[in-house]
């Protein structure tokens, strides 16, 4: 599968709360969470992303608290990829399931700047930067978590056990 | 095989005789718990899923604690979401407001997660438990709806970090301050998907309060979990309490840690984390003069009541400085209940502080203390990032209930001994 966008580059640490503050955890749909996506980072992000476009960041993304509302405003905002230095464990977890493909690349999150357009093969980890004619390749993406993807996700693999017990 | 406490606990969970770090593993899950933010979510995907019935409506917990009593129309959507789920399945443990308390907190009180379990939780600080002797972590809402239908989850093992405190502890120095100085030192991604363990002849003196404040903000280091081997004080308050049979693992002498940090804390004065991580800590002496405008004694950090008693030592006979709002929020309706019987909610009452009751509340942004652009609030939470308590112009520092209490009294950051001397 291969995602193509713009990119939109954030710092270290980046935390749930930025991703998506607490005051608007009283809903779990997620166009209205995708409406608030960054905020406390970036007031103008949600106005500004366009499908497709890719997250890139530095070190912990996605440290903090558990929510899974953070991966699913990401995804609902568009964002079709998040390159990182390195994720938090619960975020990484949760993007996952979710669905929103991250790739860990410490050299690519160093490199790629807002606004650089890349190319990422998420089956390979290639990520090719088509403006500034640069290729990083990410950690590839472990063998348990591919077979849980391929399966649709957590709860279609859970699903398969239910079905097999009713 | 010399083993730590983590890989013994998932070993026995697995139902194998080893485990070792970066195995994956499925385990049984003792107690999976949500709350009204992030249990929504896992009843969605629940139902989707087809699923008929929870694995063990024993083991399965609801506490509407984070935006309750309900702050809007939505939250009480949400919070309705779990009370229906736990009567149409059945729950035996849903606490509901006049129940309920921070879940952190009244989990542990109520006995029910214990020394040696898996709990998993809907919510990050979890790993509070580990205080216990539990292999105790926060997941996200899909896995929390995944262990609710099949009583298990997925592990990667972690590699242990060993953290070894020496000396004794001046006055007013406890278990927040000690994990504040930890991830100071090692930073907000010191332990990422790491085991930490606290050991040494201070943590064998620290009364189970500050040890669930230590373990509760391993999370904030970036931990897995944050784990203290059981001893007698840890007997000495399960006893009584534990609604099951628990078990006590201890890592073995000569098991491999992937760090070993030693530190004597005897010169350790309070620690407060400065805007906006945790990891921007000093000690509170260091501190230039910062006004403040709210004070937040509470929460799943430090919301028990030898929390409140240190706070109630410092208010005893003051008044909250004019232009400051002091906020006490016991984390359970026992604590509240045993703070009255005390006499301490008459200590804050009369110094001036409003007392609320049990709610995640202001930790987090939600309700009960909202801060407005430009405001500072010293708070007993955990996290301080941008944004936490309110608006994003607004800031938190993090400290110990004395140190919170005395900033109370003098409307800037102040140790408690400014006050009491």
């Amino acid at each position: 599968m291969k995602i193509k966008g713009k990119t939109w580059k954030f710092g270290n640490d980046v935390d749930t709360d930025a991703i998506i503050p607490a005051r608007y955890l009283n809903t779990i749909d997620p166009a209205a969470l995708a409406s608030h996506c960054m905020e406390d980072a970036d007031p103008q992000f949600a106005s500004k992303v366009r499908p497709g476009d890719i997250i890139a960041a530095g070190k912990n993304f996605g440290c903090g608290s558990s929510r899974e509302h953070a991966p699913i405003s990401i995804k609902a905002a568009g964002i079709g990829c998040v390159i990182a230095q390195s994720f938090a464990r619960i975020f990484y977890r949760n993007a996952l399931n979710m669905g929103l493909p991250i790739l860990e690349c410490p050299e690519g999150a160093d490199r790629i700047q807002t606004g650089d357009e890349l190319e990422i093969d998420l089956d390979s980890g290639l990520i090719e930067n088509l403006t500034r004619g640069e290729k990083y390749t990410a950690q590839p993406i472990p063998p348990f978590m591919q077979k849980l993807i391929k399966a649709g996700g957590l709860m279609e693999y859970v699903k398969e056990q239910v079905s097999g017990q009713q | 095989m010399h083993k730590t406490m983590s890989e013994k606990i998932l070993a026995d969970h697995a139902g194998k005789p080893e485990v070792f770090p970066d195995e994956l593993v499925e385990v049984q899950v003792d107690f999976a718990l949500g709350n009204d933010i992030t249990a929504p979510l896992a009843i969605e995907a629940f139902r989707r899923s087809g699923a008929k019935k929870v694995f063990d409506r024993d083991r399965v917990c609801l506490v509407p604690d984070h935006f309750v009593p309900n702050k809007d129309i939505a939250s009480a959507v949400q919070a309705r979401m779990l009370r229906d789920f736990a009567k149409e399945f059945d729950l035996r443990y849903y606490f509901e407001v006049g129940r309920m308390g921070v879940e952190h907190a009244l989990l542990p009180e109520q006995g029910l997660v214990l020394p040696g379990d898996v709990v998993i939780g809907a919510d990050s600080h979890t790993c509070t438990y580990g205080a216990l002797g539990a292999f105790a972590t926060g997941v996200g809402s899909t896995d929390l709806a995944a262990a609710m239908i099949t009583g298990k989850v997925w592990f990667k093992t972690p590699h242990s970090l060993k953290f070894i405190y020496h000396g004794k502890l001046r006055p007013w120095v406890g278990g927040k301050d000690i994990i504040l100085y930890t991830i100071g030192r090692i930073g907000v991604d010191g332990a990422r998907y790491r085991a930490m363990e606290f050991e040494g002849e201070v943590i064998d003196s620290l009364p189970m309060s500050d040890r669930f404040s230590m373990c509760n903000m391993a999370i904030e280091a970036g931990a897995k979990v944050g784990l203290i081997a059981p001893d007698a004080t840890t007997e000495q308050y399960v006893n009584g309490r534990a609604k099951r049979g628990y078990k006590f693992y201890r890592s073995d002498p000569g098991a491999t840690y992937e760090a070993v940090h030693e530190w004597n804390l005897s010169n350790l004065e309070p620690v407060v984390a400065l805007p906006h991580s945790p990891q921007n800590v000093m000690q509170v002496t260091e501190i230039p003069e910062t006004p403040i405008d709210q004070v937040v004694i509470g929460s799943c950090t430090n919301g028990r009541l030898e929390d409140l008693r240190l706070a109630a030592q410092v208010l005893k006979g003051k008044k909250v400085a004019r232009g400051v709002r002091c906020l006490v929020i016991p984390a359970t309706q026992l604590v509240y209940m045993e703070a009255m019987e005390e006499g301490l909610l008459e200590i804050f009452i009369e110094a001036e502080a409003a007392v609320s009751t049990p709610t995640c509340g202001p930790c987090l942004g939600g309700h009960m203390g909202i801060l407005a652009p430009g405001e500072s609030a010293v708070a007993t939470t955990n996290r301080n990032f941008v944004g936490r308590m309110g608006h994003v112009d607004s800031k938190v520092y993090l400290s110990n209930p004395a140190v919170a209490a005395a900033s109370a009294v003098l409307g800037r950051i102040a140790h408690p001994e400014e006050v009491l001397s």
